[in-house]
């Protein structure tokens, strides 16, 4: 069974129509990755999961539980076996508390009264290496980097089964982020941790994700295996976005492909194919509506894939 | 000829704390030309924010400045006058904050937080409404002018981004400040922001400060890398040195953590193993002696001063100086 199942979820706000039907899945003990374009839709995909967004249509099940708009008495208990990493770090941290009760937090609200909260705090900052003394601080005494790892730490608290995270590694340099994706590859061989990261950073996703999907505009335009999808992206979109990665090298030789015009509205969705307007590939045949179609676990949008 | 626009002169910045002084900054000297692009990089923790909310001197309250002096155009900042700073804040130097939850206010409109920055200016609001939807639509905002009615929680965390860096370009600044600016923007408009930021420093001869742990944003934007551990700058040089010919062991192996560099899936990622040093009880000798696999008995005692090895190129490491000295 999958541990977590998402179908044709929609969101709106008002007349704005966020998620126009996005489906995945996510099997016990997997990574899987949402990447795609500013404002298409990731954030409100997983908080929709979460119980903290809106979602109007669709449905999510968590270990075959019904959960979409469920109620917090429904979702409450749940959040010990699915945890949230928020996007914006100091935000999400309650500038009132202390570092301890920040990340001791989830045991009170399960109720789990014996803990000792010192040492719990102690381990879990341990966990993301930051020194115990930090136990005292308040969030605003944090640099960026150091409140994302106690966001990080919080998560983790509970050994949750299923993690959301949005962008768990941004703000962090390049060596605590790799000791915090070494740490959440641990978790997941020795506890079988399942995760949807959100990222913006490819070179990310390509050492932690089993497989992924693509944002565009509220919808998934392609789906496969991390190999797949990094060796052999059909989705103009897709080849776009990879080749539009800085290399950490001044000399490096970049073959970008530019993307045209601006991301449309979503007030008003572009007919036809909704990247079409921007594909440097479009055809004519483009102004009919791709559908979804799946192919060998590879999933796609697009009428003139790419091979 | 270079021109200086902003020095930073031996600076050294505390938090005063229940444990004590915590030495967030010590003894920071570089310089930005003007029309320059200089990144700063380092660890999480390093003094980064520290070093420009010292510039615009929008610090913490336990924040005391120990010693050294900032300079903008020549003048001394940390002798400025409160209005003196909010005045070049809106003007002359702007700032893109690591948070932007930190620019925005939460209960204005996006519109109306974008004409109170233009409060200077004479023009009408018709006119300062539309500048404001011009400049959202440069930094990728569909539907500027009805985005302008919307409050900040209603945009992604990447819009939010970005509509803090339309604010920041509205004042046309001489300096332009941005803390990981990138973060929260997909691939394709980081790379947009770059040119963008480029095209600024062309056109308005716009100095900009840019700090990023996305080494692959500052190998292509920037001139000149300043790097930082622990509070202190261990190497500044050229990109392509910096990138190519590393002086400083810290530098080199953040350089090697990239998993920019690693194109196949590993399941151990590399890192920096050992831990920053406590900045409120510093270590005498090498603040990287700890976690350096080069370290000699020398660097237990003595700090390596930041030596000038070639036009340009600074680092702070013994094993440089052994160079320079035989
Ligand atoms: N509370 C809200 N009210 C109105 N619109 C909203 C609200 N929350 C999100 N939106 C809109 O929904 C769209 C998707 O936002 P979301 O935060 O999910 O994007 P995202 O893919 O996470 O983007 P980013 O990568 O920039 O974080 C955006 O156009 C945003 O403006
Ligand atoms: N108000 C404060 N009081 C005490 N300590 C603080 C305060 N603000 C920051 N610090 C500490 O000072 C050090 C420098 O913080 P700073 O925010 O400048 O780091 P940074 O280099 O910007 O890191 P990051 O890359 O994670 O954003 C950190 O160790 C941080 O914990
Ligand atoms: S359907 Fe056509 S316009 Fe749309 S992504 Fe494919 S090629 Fe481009
Ligand atoms: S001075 Fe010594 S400890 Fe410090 S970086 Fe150089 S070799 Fe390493
Ligand atoms: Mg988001
Ligand atoms: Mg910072």
């Amino acid at each position: 069974m999958n541990l977590l199942n998402v179908v044709d979820l929609k969101t709106s706000y008002g007349p704005v129509n966020v998620l126009a039907g996005v489906s995945f899945f996510v099997e016990p003990g997997e990574t899987y990755a949402l990447v795609g374009e500013s404002g298409s839709g990731k954030t409100t995909v997983i908080r929709a999961i979460a119980g903290l967004a809106p979602a109007q249509d669709g449905s999510v099940t968590f270990e075959g539980q019904e959960i979409r708009g469920a109620p917090e008495s429904v979702m409450r208990p749940l959040r010990k076996d699915m945890a949230m990493m928020f996007q914006d770090p100091v935000g999400s941290l309650s500038p009132r508390l202390t570092i301890r009760s920040l990340i001791t937090e989830p045991y009170r609200i399960q109720g789990m009264k014996d803990r000792d909260l010192d040492a719990e705090a102690k381990r879990l900052l341990g966990m993301v290496n930051l020194p115990a003394h930090f136990a005292d601080r308040y969030p605003y005494q944090l640099s960026g980097g150091q409140a994302r790892r106690v966001g990080v730490a919080r998560a983790l608290a509970l050994e949750p089964k299923l993690i959301l995270a949005d962008e768990p590694t941004a703000g962090l340099d390049v060596s605590v982020q790799g000791e915090l994706l070494n740490l959440l590859n641990d978790l997941r061989e020795r506890l079988g941790l399942a995760m949807v990261i959100i990222t913006h950073n490819l070179s990310v996703v390509r050492h932690v994700a089993d497989r992924m999907g693509i944002m565009y505009l509220g919808r998934l335009v392609e789906e496969g295996t991390t190999e797949a999808i990094f060796h052999d992206p059909r989705h103009p979109y897709t080849r776009c976005l990879l080749s539009a990665n800085p290399e950490p090298d001044p000399d490096a030789r970049l073959d970008r492909i530019a993307l045209k015009g601006e991301p449309p509205s979503l007030l008003k969705r572009p007919s036809g194919c909704e990247f079409r307007e921007r594909c440097p590939f479009a055809k004519d045949i483009c102004t009919q509506t791709p559908e979804w179609e799946v192919n060998g676990g590879h999933g796609l949008r697009c009428l003139a894939p790419l091979s | 000829m270079t021109e200086t626009l902003l020095e930073i002169d031996h600076l050294s910045v505390d938090y005063e704390t229940g444990r004590g002084d915590l030495k967030a900054l010590r003894d920071i000297t570089f310089n930005v030309n003007k029309g320059e692009i200089v990144g700063i990089v380092g660890e999480s923790g390093c003094g980064k924010s520290t070093l420009i909310s010292s510039i615009l001197r929008l610090t913490a309250p336990n924040t005391r400045f120990r010693e050294g002096e900032i300079r903008f155009k020549g003048q001394d900042l940390l002798q400025a006058s409160d209005r003196q700073m909010r005045d070049l804040r809106g003007a002359d130097i702007s700032i893109v904050f690591q948070d932007p939850m930190q620019t925005h206010n939460p209960v204005l409109t996006i519109g109306q937080q974008m004409l109170d920055i233009q409060h200077r200016s004479k023009q009408s609001k018709a006119d300062k409404l539309a500048h404001a939807a011009k400049m959202l639509g440069a930094v990728g905002i569909p539907d500027p002018e009805a985005r302008l009615k919307q409050y900040p929680h209603e945009f992604s965390g990447g819009m939010r981004q970005r509509i803090a860096i339309a604010m920041a370009l509205m004042s046309e600044p001489d300096l332009l400040i941005a803390d990981e600016p990138t973060t929260a923007l997909d691939a394709t408009l980081e790379v947009q922001i770059i040119e963008r930021l480029q095209e600024l420093q062309r056109e308005f001869h716009c100095a900009i400060l840019f700090i990023s742990h996305h080494l692959g944003v500052i190998a292509e934007l920037c001139d000149r890398v300043v790097v930082m551990y622990a509070g202190a700058v261990v190497e500044s040089g050229e990109v392509r040195e910096i990138f190519h010919d590393p002086k400083h062991p810290y530098t080199r192996r953040l350089i090697e953590c990239d998993p920019g560099h690693i194109k196949e899936r590993a399941r151990v990622l590399p890192t920096i193993p050992g831990e920053v040093p406590d900045l409120a009880n510093l270590p005498g000798g090498c603040i990287f002696r700890d976690r350096c696999d080069q370290a000699m008995a020398r660097c237990a005692t003595d700090v390596p001063p930041l030596d000038q090895l070639k036009e340009g190129h600074h680092a702070a490491c013994w094993l440089n100086h052994e160079e320079v000295t035989t």
